[in-house]
């Protein structure tokens, strides 16, 4: 986890208002329900890892929260102003990357910022070449900031949408799979960037279908799964629901299996040179006893919480890269 | 605003709670979007080499009285009626077509490139965005139409002169007089193509692909001509938005005759707001998931 700290923009009298809260939110595509009844909640100041495989609702989502799309059902609030109503008061302090990039082709980097710049009312004209460079040199984008969009590579037109979202000071920050098409170094330095921003007290959703990317800076969490939110809350809440696992490391995993089976060790599964399952209330020291009366070579061992990862599976039921 | 709002508002450290309200920004790059693409560079070359090449084509063979196209026989006595000539040709199809193109961009173009998602984000209110759009469809007509009449303008006076010009009554005007009739006849024909913009519009909210608003318009506009052709639909034909385009050699009588104007521009008023309203019900409620 990163070091980022919770700096929640108080008001003057009690808590602030969740930077995106909804209820009972629910988006149906015809027959197909894309979004089921979510009741979200993103405290102002976290950072929030919006999880699940692709297609289990997360850009319907955030397509909700953004005032693009139109729920079924269910309300929906973005800094504390009702969505869509709010939508002119909210979305000037909300930097969004939905769905990933998309610029004119034809036009530069900085035109295209340019053009977003533009529309936005409240922008300062005489800022706009100061605050556009800025935005390009946060994400590195500037030395190629003369260049035709088509000619940028798929890292670099991510880059190009995330710098989209920094070209005014932003409250939060909705990013969809910002780390998509960057290689390793480039997701690091997305992640650095987002360390950085929620630092400064922004707000960040993130989502993504790859928990690795986003669960060293998250502060909270919140988990999809065919279209409802089946975990949410702090990252420690959220793994603190996931059960207790043991693993051990051995050459001879049968028989350390059928050892941990008849101690009453629930889901015992094998894999190579590695033996886990769930112990429940057994205390580790008689499962090692145990192991080691049958003469299983034990190579290691532990009982720890599930890996967020474990558990994201668990939640999703899917591995990753799967659509629900 | 609600207390609750408010309060929400005092909350940003970052940026004021209220819009500057009015900016021709937007307006502003929407007019750069649409000069600065090739194609659209192309499309006004082609409307512009038509007068040129008219022009030249009488020159190398001066046509006999009576022969060829209403306007064509009388290029060789005024310049001025060389740019006339062309927007009578290039009303039809050409011009048409370039209205087609801009429009399939407006909407459809912009949802097919994803762009659309981040101009309502930034946000750009969907009524704003549409206004926008279409301003710069009407702002787009008086430039192709420019774009026939300037070129052939010039080129026909270069090649004819200025002498008086005579009318479609049979008398003359001085040059003066006749180079604001043929301003007229520009903004005619450009309040025309501003009815078709709209029509157009209203097809590129109804699509995601820019190439098929572009031809579903042109075909709504084939299709008004061969109905305007059918003799036995003239109860049809007064409603038809491409009916009284050609009333623009009306304003050459002298004096003008303005019925058949003034009819025109009213139903391409009609068809404007008509299919703007149209346009605003579909995009102001639609769901973007481009």
């Amino acid at each position: 986890m990163s070091p980022a700290p919770l700096s929640p923009v108080h008001t003057a009298g009690g808590d602030p208002a969740p930077a995106v809260e909804t209820e009972g939110l629910t988006k149906r595509f015809g027959q197909q329900v894309a979004v089921d009844g979510i009741a979200m909640r993103v405290p102002q100041g976290s950072v929030y890892g919006f999880l699940g495989p692709n297609g289990s609702g997360k850009t319907t989502t955030i397509r909700m929260l953004l005032g693009l799309v139109e729920p079924t059902a269910g309300r929906r609030s973005l800094l504390g102003l009702p969505m869509p109503h709010g939508a002119g008061h909210a979305l000037p302090r909300v930097g969004s990357l939905v769905e990933g990039p998309a610029f004119h082709p034809y036009l530069s980097g900085r035109s295209n910022l340019a053009r977003l710049d533009a529309a936005d009312l409240l922008a300062d004209p005489r800022t706009a070449g100061r605050r556009i460079d800025a935005a390009l040199d946060r994400v590195g984008l500037l030395a190629a900031a003369g260049k035709r969009y088509r000619a940028y590579s798929l890292g670099m037109r991510q880059r190009l949408a995330i710098a989209a979202a920094l070209l005014a000071p932003r409250d939060l920050l909705v990013l969809d799979e910002p780390t998509n098409g960057l290689d390793p170094q480039g997701t690091r330095e997305v992640r650095s960037l987002i360390g950085s921003l929620a630092s400064d007290g922004t707000t960040v959703l993130v989502s993504s279908h790859l928990l690795a990317e986003v669960e060293q800076i998250c502060t909270h969490l919140g988990v999809m799964r065919e279209g409802r939110l089946v975990a949410q809350g702090t990252v420690a809440e959220v793994r603190g629901t996931g059960p207790a696992v043991v693993r051990v490391q051995t050459r001879q995993p049968e028989a350390a299996a059928r050892v941990l089976d008849e101690l009453g060790v629930e889901q015992v599964t094998r894999g190579a040179g590695e033996v886990h399952g769930i112990p429940g209330d057994l205390e580790p020291e008689k499962i090692v006893a145990a192991l080691v009366h049958a003469g299983v070579g034990i190579q290691g061992f532990s009982v720890a919480r599930s890996s967020l990862e474990d558990l994201f599976v668990a939640l999703t039921g899917e591995g990753f890269d799967v659509s629900g | 605003m609600s207390a609750a709002e408010i309060a929400a508002s005092a909350t940003s450290r970052r940026r004021p709670a209220a819009s500057r309200g009015w900016s021709t920004r937007l307006l502003r790059s929407e007019l750069r979007l649409i000069a600065g693409r090739r194609r659209n560079q192309m499309g006004l070359l082609v409307l512009a080499a038509v007068p040129i090449v008219m022009a030249v084509a009488v020159k190398v063979s001066e046509p006999g009285p009576g022969r060829g196209p209403d306007f064509l026989s009388s290029i060789t006595s005024n310049g001025l009626f060389v740019p006339l000539a062309a927007l009578g040709v290039e009303i039809g199809m050409f011009l048409p077509l370039a209205i087609a193109m801009l429009a399939g961009d407006a909407v459809a173009g912009e949802a097919n490139l994803g762009t659309l998602r981040y101009l309502l984000t930034v946000p750009v209110h969907r009524t704003r965005l549409l206004a926008v759009k279409y301003l710069s469809l009407c702002i787009g007509a008086v430039w192709g139409v420019a774009a026939v009449a300037l070129p052939g303008a010039a080129i026909g006076i270069a090649l004819f002169g200025t002498g008086d010009l005579t009318t479609l009554s049979g008398s003359q005007i001085g040059f003066g007089t006749a180079v604001w009739r043929v301003v007229l006849v520009m903004l005619y024909l450009a309040a025309g193509l501003a009815g078709l913009a709209a029509v157009g519009l209203f097809i590129s909210t109804l699509t995601e692909q820019p190439i098929a608003a572009s031809i579903a318009l042109l075909i709504f506009t084939i299709l008004s001509w061969i109905l305007d052709a059918v003799p036995q639909l003239g109860w049809l034909h007064p409603w038809l938005i491409v009916h009284e385009w050609m009333a623009f050699g009306d304003l050459l009588r002298d004096p003008i005759a303005w019925e058949h104007v003034l009819r025109g521009l009213f139903i391409n008023g009609a068809y404007a707001v008509v299919f703007w309203l149209a346009a605003w019900a579909r995009f102001s409620s639609k769901d973007i998931t481009s």
